[in-house]
């Protein structure tokens, strides 16, 4: 049972990425050759990797940097600047490049790009590796500092290799973020992959263009995937499986502790102050000419989509998360990769490859809303499976076993044990499936049925016209629904190197 | 409540074996420890019992009915057995009361005075029925456990090490507030530990269980007075084993010649070499006399009721004496050795004749 569901499940993840390559076998060595090998591919790879590698280095000093600061030295008030460090998560990164244009219509550059992508991007590599740096013993820094060292050299040579794990985790977190993404750029119009496959897409539906396009793109992912994949199987998560660390004594800044504070409050003000600043100036342009009632309906659109899919994806994620705890094995961990491997292809990949296989196999499907739950299901799917996984590793066979042995019997302790001590992991599962679906531009820009507005679609078209007033309510409202995931997050640190 | 009676039960994992030709009998009411170090098998035992597991061969009978082998196999929410975990196994998402009254019908669960009633045998405050079990102390939580698994009053309690995760302290106490409630109910217990100390002292009878067979089954003082062989001996508590020759009616050793009697009772002892047990408490100490064997005192670890002293022999034998009372020799000092009682003699074993 659990089996046969788990296997669907894997099966609807790995549809697109099936149809990318059984599309690329269609076209053959010679179409491939064609379509591939020409200077607009070689433009778009240059383009693509000096952002990517731009990025990930920024975000790696950015993130370190600030990671040391909270969780290693004198700073004052470093819980505050805990939360404000996660906190650019809350702000989509369309959203944030939207407030950064309009403000420095100069910003389409490498350039322009750089910074608003890092600024949106540098907390996934804070969030791991601030984590592991409260999992470092501080022992082994104490005794560095005994033998000797300074303080910069305990960094490089104590801290900074226990940090690699967590380091290249989030650096790779952030290339794939990044060769997803599609808004933030084709705002900055800074032409990359996903721009171009859109663009493709808008000016001849469904051209062999597109696809190959999707093809080298799903090839960039899935070699930092299976990077990743080799990373977790070396080392594992950093820090990982090991209890609450006695605190260390934070390193005295001295001096240093104005420039410090300086600098994360510059962070802070580039990260946070200046979308949301910016969003409520245009708020106030824009409460003239925005209509209430609009963004009223399509947030009650967007939550109830959300929660559909919320629902759906929970659902889907158990019997896999189920086996991979308590049928440990081959198959079980085949299954749950392919959840991963899916949902790594970017969603402008799936959005195509759904709109293709819906238009050929099932036309009455096409546009409609099993559809887009099934693309938010392959896009999501990892973020419910992590959370349900680690709620049915907290739930030991044992409890089954007393619950037996006390004269229950099997539905009965589905009812009485397994569910509600499953429960607070699937609702956490489903809250970061239903937040991320919030914000969710570029599967439903192309799959959403026709009428169907969500906040970051009505946005997108709004701030597209230029209409940058009427744009803001629904960014005001993504935002707003997006800052639980901040809690959530600034919680559970750990979590999410795949996700 | 009922016995339990399990009969040539055999199970392995894979190709290891775990459990071989196990033979054992619970009578109705009593407390049998299983005893043996980690890995021979006696959790699996245990779950064979409690129906987590099918035997491979071997029956499981409680009272008059077989709940495994022969061709049957009875659930285990079928068979009326309580089980008391390792760490309590409380369910978290319960409160304390929640988890006393799990096992109850339907109508009984709501009744505040039954698990108020559950709490007082295992000797808890009523007040405690509406805390999580994670408020609660790891003592505590064991009680509330075997309150659980009483509740439904099966016909036979199961204990896996439930005592191995406290302190001592809390340990001692939750023994007894454990072995209270078992003879209040009159519950046929069997409890799993590889703790000698808490198995002797417990139960009535003693199982012990050595790389998945059971080598001895008898009451606690016959268990550590006459061990079936040196290993037991050996487990079950201190000892101090010589080689020694049989002859005349003495075993002649290097702490003199010494009474014995024969560990096997029907097998004799043909005389001659042999090797005997005697106990660290039946060895005497006193100033030199010329009487008997004299020793060097080696080192003593005090424990503040008593001290072990250990004793270098003439022929450099090392071997431990118990003494309590303040008078305790210092290391280094020469003492004489007087034995109180009769040494136990085995056979040599052929496979460890010694050099």
């Amino acid at each position: 049972m659990a089996l046969a569901s788990a296997g669907c499940v894997a099966a609807l993840a790995l549809l697109p990425l099936g149809y990318i390559a059984a599309y690329t076998v269609d076209v053959g060595w010679s179409g491939i050759q064609e379509l591939v090998f020409r200077p607009r591919v070689a433009e778009l790879l240059w383009n693509t990797a000096r952002l990517v590698v731009g990025t990930v280095l920024c975000c790696g000093v950015l993130g370190v940097g600030a990671a040391w600061l909270v969780e290693r030295s004198s700073v004052p008030a470093r819980r505050v600047w805990h939360v404000l460090l996660i906190a650019p998560l809350a702000v989509p990164a369309f959203v944030n490049s939207y407030v950064w244009i309009s403000l420095l219509p100069g910003l389409d550059t490498y350039a322009g790009a750089l910074l608003v992508v890092t600024l949106s991007y540098f907390p996934f590599v804070y969030l791991p590796v601030a984590a592991a740096f409260r999992g470092l013993d501080p022992a082994l820094e104490e005794t560095a500092h005994g033998l000797g060292l300074s303080s910069w050299a305990v960094f490089r040579r104590v801290q900074l290799p226990q940090l690699r794990v967590a380091l290249l985790g989030g650096g790779l977190l952030v290339a794939l973020h990044l060769l997803a993404e599609f808004g933030a750029l084709q705002m900055l119009r800074y032409p990359t992959f996903t721009t171009a496959i859109y663009d493709q897409y808008r000016a001849t539906f469904n051209g062999p263009g597109a696809t190959m396009l999707a093809g080298v793109l799903c090839l960039l992912c899935l070699l930092l995937l299976l990077a990743e994949l080799r990373l977790r199987g070396d080392r594992g998560y950093a820090g990982s499986g090991r209890g609450a660390v006695r605190p260390g004594r934070p390193v005295a800044l001295g001096v240093m502790t104005a420039p410090a504070l300086l600098a994360l409050a510059a962070l802070v003000a580039l990260a946070l102050l200046v979308p949301l600043a910016g969003l409520g100036r245009w708020m106030a342009v824009g409460v003239s000419t925005a209509r209430g009632w609009d963004v009223l309906t399509t947030t009650g659109t967007t939550l109830t989509l959300a929660a559909g899919a919320a629902a759906l994806t929970t659902a889907m994620a158990l019997p896999t998360a189920w086996l991979a705890v308590r049928a440990r094995g081959r198959t079980a961990t085949l299954l749950e990769r392919s959840t991963y491997l899916g949902s790594a292809v970017p969603g402008i990949v799936v959005a195509l490859a759904l709109v293709t296989l819906s238009i050929r196999a099932t036309p009455w499907l096409y546009q409609t809303v099993p559809v887009l739950l099934a693309a938010y299901a392959i896009l999501f799917l990892p973020r419910a499976i992590v959370t349900v996984r680690s709620a049915v590793e907290q739930s030991s066979p044992l409890y089954d076993e007393i619950a037996a042995s006390l004269g229950s019997s099997t539905p009965d302790r589905l009812r009485r044990v397994t569910l509600p001590l499953l429960a607070p992991g699937m609702g956490a599962g489903a809250a970061l499936v239903f937040l991320a679906v919030v914000t969710e531009l570029t599967a439903t820009l192309l799959l959403a049925p026709t009428g169907t507005t969500t906040l970051a679609t009505a946005f997108w078209s709004a701030s597209s016209a230029l209409e940058y007033g009427g744009a803001a309510p629904y960014a005001v409202v993504m935002v707003l629904l997006s800052a639980p995931a901040t809690v959530l997050l600034s919680r559970d640190a750990r979590r999410g190197l795949t996700t | 409540m009922s016995s339990l009676t399990v009969e040539d039960l055999a199970k392995s994992f894979g190709a290891t074996p775990v459990l071989t030709g196990v033979d054992l009998h619970v009578p109705e009411g009593s407390f049998t420890a299983l005893l043996g170090p980690s890995g021979c098998g006696k959790t699996t035992l245990l779950r064979l019992i409690a129906g987590f597991e099918d035997p491979d061969s071997g029956t499981v009978v409680l009272g008059d009915r077989v709940v495994a082998g022969t061709g049957r196999r009875v659930a285990a929410r079928r068979r009326g057995v309580g089980l008391v975990p390792q760490e309590g196994g409380l369910f978290p998402h319960l409160t304390v009361a929640g988890n006393i009254s799990f096992g109850l019908p339907r109508r009984q669960r709501r009744d505040g005075g039954r698990v108020r009633e559950l709490l007082g045998l295992v000797g808890l405050d009523a007040a405690l029925a509406d805390r999580a079990p994670h408020q609660l102390s790891g003592g505590q939580q064991q009680r509330v456990a075997l309150a659980r698994a009483l509740a439904p009053e099966p016909s036979l309690v199961l204990l896996d090490e439930p005592f191995s995760s406290l302190d001592a302290a809390l340990r001692e106490e939750t023994r007894g507030a454990v072995s209270a409630a078992l003879s209040a109910t009159g519950a046929t217990a069997v409890l799993v530990t590889h703790d000698q100390a808490e198995a002797l002292s417990m139960a009535d009878q003693v199982a012990v269980l050595r790389g998945g067979r059971l080598v001895q089954i008898t009451d606690p003082r016959t268990l550590y007075r006459r061990p079936g062989d040196l290993d037991v001996a050996t487990f079950v508590g201190e000892a101090v084993v010589l080689d020694a020759d049989l002859r005349d009616g003495r075993a002649h050793c290097s702490l003199g010649a010494l009474p014995y009697e024969q560990a096997s009772p029907g097998g004799g002892l043909p005389g001659g070499r042999a090797r005997v047990l005697l106990r660290p408490e039946q060895l005497r100490l006193s100033g030199p006399v010329p009487t008997a064997p004299v020793a060097r005192v080696r080192s003593v670890d005090f424990f503040g009721h008593d001290s072990r002293v250990w004793l270098e022999l003439p022929d450099g034998e090392r071997v431990s004496a118990r003494l309590d009372g303040a008078d305790v020799p210092a290391a280094g000092d020469d003492v004489s050795v007087t034995v109180r009682g009769a040494a136990l003699a085995f056979a040599v074993e052929p496979v460890t004749g010694s050099a």
